[in-house]
């Protein structure tokens, strides 16, 4: 067991090493001159051009040679110095992440456990149960190929521009401000419905089918045969068998988090909810560098952590991790 | 050994991918019983329905794409008519709020979707390929460091590391962000054909080939890739798939070119032009549309490809 989450744990250092020389590389490596461009695009006054010119030098670090700019990245970032955004000067990115980050947060996590919990709960029942099969499976075909952004935007239509059920954009009314208040909470909730939900029936239909698969091939398999045959109910052979098929769904869920958070980051800008994904888009209008490649690493940190956990929570439900055979792979 | 013959292998697209064990594949290097092989493929192909909706469903839209250009008079960003207009015998599609015809958009577009799944997902497939058999028939270092390469990359949201490509380059055409995409989404590809190499590499063909001294590349692409044929052609088809949807959150994010049109950069400008609020549902609809259209039916087709190579997974 300690020797399965060590060499996850390697991968994942392995993996953050990477992410951080990307973040510090790209922006050096591009062709052209990463600064003149960033000018370019600004559409800078000449007068204040040399002045930024020289800050965003200095900032870049090139004054030094590139071996010493790597090892200043690195000592910058292991403060939690992140950089300062360009947009919303003089604020440092990491401030800027810190407020996004919770309200991400909040559709993230409920969407990921509730549609993997719903997901293969539907999906169980489905497989090899004619009605049901022929109703969720076409169904969950078609969400999971839904791009989030475009559910977002037709449940947007339907329920808060056409019915006004619920709101069309925000994380909380304007008049309110974030506070543990019934009202607040209120608020937040009746906002959160609907970005919500995108990310929610888009991630279910996966897992409604990867499921139903599953649950098929286990009960083909010659364990259940075996039960079924000594004469055990139905119901305690699908039991077996969900619990055989839950671990490639959790493999699965794993590989699936990179989408997760992309549909998130989509869905956000099509509700302006105010966490990492519209962050994103205001900094890749304004051009601020800093805050994108702040994003970069929060997420790919988010994601590994994320990924830790999933370990863990394997070693807990796959016996053969914990003695230390096969499995976990 | 595992208790049934297939083997199931997890997919980012909940889709799991059935293996059928190479055991039962009839033997290779007999015309017959292959030509025997294609025209039994062809039997059931044309006689599974999620084979035949989904492919033509795909058609249809390729369709779109090969004439749709050519039926219509109007430029895809040309702003030529009236804004706002709702779909008329004029307007197929309705008119954007900035006078472009969204029939046109949409027919362009569907063009750039495809660009972007057959080359981004083209790369990745070629990549997760080479990658999956170089480590899974070469064991010891070359398997490590391909392992952790394929581990690395794996874990990496694909539209995170993207978003900061296409900040820094300016992605100019459809083909460059096809590339980008196929160079980062090839991991859970890889990851599968390695696992598929290493169980077919112990067999008895594998071994007598070698002793008769093939080379490793020819023993690859001859012994082992013909034994898993029905697989890659499934993985391909996930990976066109997965790129078309990356595509349009890169472009939807305004990530990809604007001088040419996509499904994402249609949903991009109908968002930030409130198309929403004005309730022009011609225009935001169709993108959508398109991308279910092609991607689920890309994912439906796959299941009957599955059925049809899997004859136990045939309904009953």
């Amino acid at each position: 067991m300690i020797r399965y989450l060590a060499r996850k744990l390697v991968i994942y250092l392995v993996t953050f090493f990477v992410a951080v020389t990307i973040d510090w590389a790209i922006p050096r490596f591009m062709p052209g001159d990463p600064v003149e461009g960033l000018l370019a695009r600004m559409h800078a006054q000449p007068e204040s051009q040399q002045a930024l010119t020289s800050y965003y030098s200095k900032a870049f670090g090139f004054d030094v040679p590139v071996w010493k700019q790597y090892l200043n990245f690195w000592a910058a970032l292991l403060h939690g110095d992140l950089g300062v955004s360009i947009a919303n000067y003089p604020t440092p990115v990491w401030e800027l992440i810190r407020g996004a980050v919770p309200y991400t947060l909040a559709l993230l996590v409920p969407a990921i456990l509730l549609s993997f919990w719903a997901g293969n709960k539907v999906g169980a029942l489905a497989a090899r149960r004619k009605v049901l099969d022929n109703t969720v499976l076409p169904a969950s075909y078609v969400l999971t190929a839904t791009p989030q952004m475009w559910l977002g935007i037709v449940l947007a239509w339907v329920l808060a521009t056409t019915l006004h059920w619920f709101p069309v954009s925000g994380a909380y009314d304007l008049s309110l401000q974030p506070a543990w208040t019934l009202e607040f909470a209120r608020s937040f909730l009746h906002h959160w419905v609907l970005p919500f939900s995108a990310l929610f029936l888009v991630a279910f239909g996966g897992w409604a089918i990867g499921m139903r698969n599953m649950i098929i091939y286990e009960l083909e398999a010659d364990y259940s045969n075996y039960l079924a045959a000594l004469g055990a109910p139905t119901k305690l052979v699908r039991r077996y068998a969900y619990r055989n098929a839950l671990l490639p769904q959790i493999t699965g869920l794993a590989l699936a988090l990179g989408a997760v958070v992309a549909g998130a980051i989509v869905v956000e800008i099509v509700f302006s909810y105010p966490g990492l994904g519209t962050l994103t888009l205001s900094a890749l209008q304004n051009r601020d560098y800093f805050l994108i490649q702040g994003i970069f690493l929060f997420l790919i940190m988010g994601v590994l952590i994320a990924n830790l956990i999933i370990d863990i929570a394997y070693v807990f439900i796959d016996p053969r991790t914990r003695v230390g055979m096969q499995g976990g792979e | 050994m595992a208790a049934s013959q297939h083997e199931l292998e997890v997919t980012p697209t909940g889709t799991p991918l059935t293996v059928e064990a190479p055991g039962s594949l009839p033997p290779k290097g007999e015309p017959v019983a292959g030509k025997r092989a294609r025209s039994e493929f062809v039997y059931f192909a044309f006689r599974n329905w999620k084979f035949v909706l989904g492919l033509s469903v795909v058609l249809v839209f390729v369709g779109l794409a090969i004439f749709g250009p050519m039926v219509t008079d109007h430029k895809p960003l040309e702003f030529s008519g009236p804004t706002d207009q709702s779909p008329s015998h004029e307007y197929w599609f309705g008119t954007t709020s900035f006078g472009q015809d969204v029939f046109t958009q949409f027919v362009f577009a569907l063009r750039a979707a495809f660009l972007v799944g057959a080359v981004g997902g083209g790369i990745a497939w070629l990549l997760g390929a080479a990658i999956g058999f170089t480590a899974g028939y070469r064991s010891g270092w070359i398997d490590d460091l391909l392992n952790m390469l394929t581990n690395v990359v794996l874990v990496i949201p694909t539209l995170a590391i993207l978003i900061i490509v296409a900040a820094y380059l300016n992605v100019h055409s459809y083909t460059t962000e096809a590339i980008l995409i196929g160079l980062t989404s090839w991991p859970w590809a890889a990851r599968a054909v390695r696992a598929q190499t290493f169980s077919l590499k112990t067999r008895d063909f594998v071994d007598i080939a070698r002793l008769s001294g093939r080379r490793t590349t020819q023993i690859i692409t001859t012994e082992i890739a013909p034994n898993m044929s029905s697989y890659l052609l499934m993985m391909f088809i996930l990976l066109f798939g997965g790129a078309i949807l990356i595509g349009a959150s890169l472009d939807f994010l305004g990530l990809g070119p604007s001088t040419s049109v996509s499904l994402g950069l249609m949903m991009n400008s109908a968002y930030l032009s409130s198309a929403l609020l004005l309730g022009s549902w011609w225009w935001f609809l169709p993108p959508g549309i398109g991308i279910i259209g092609i991607v689920g039916g890309f994912y439906v087709m796959n299941v009957g490809l599955d059925e049809i190579f899997n004859p136990k997974l045939r309904e009953k």
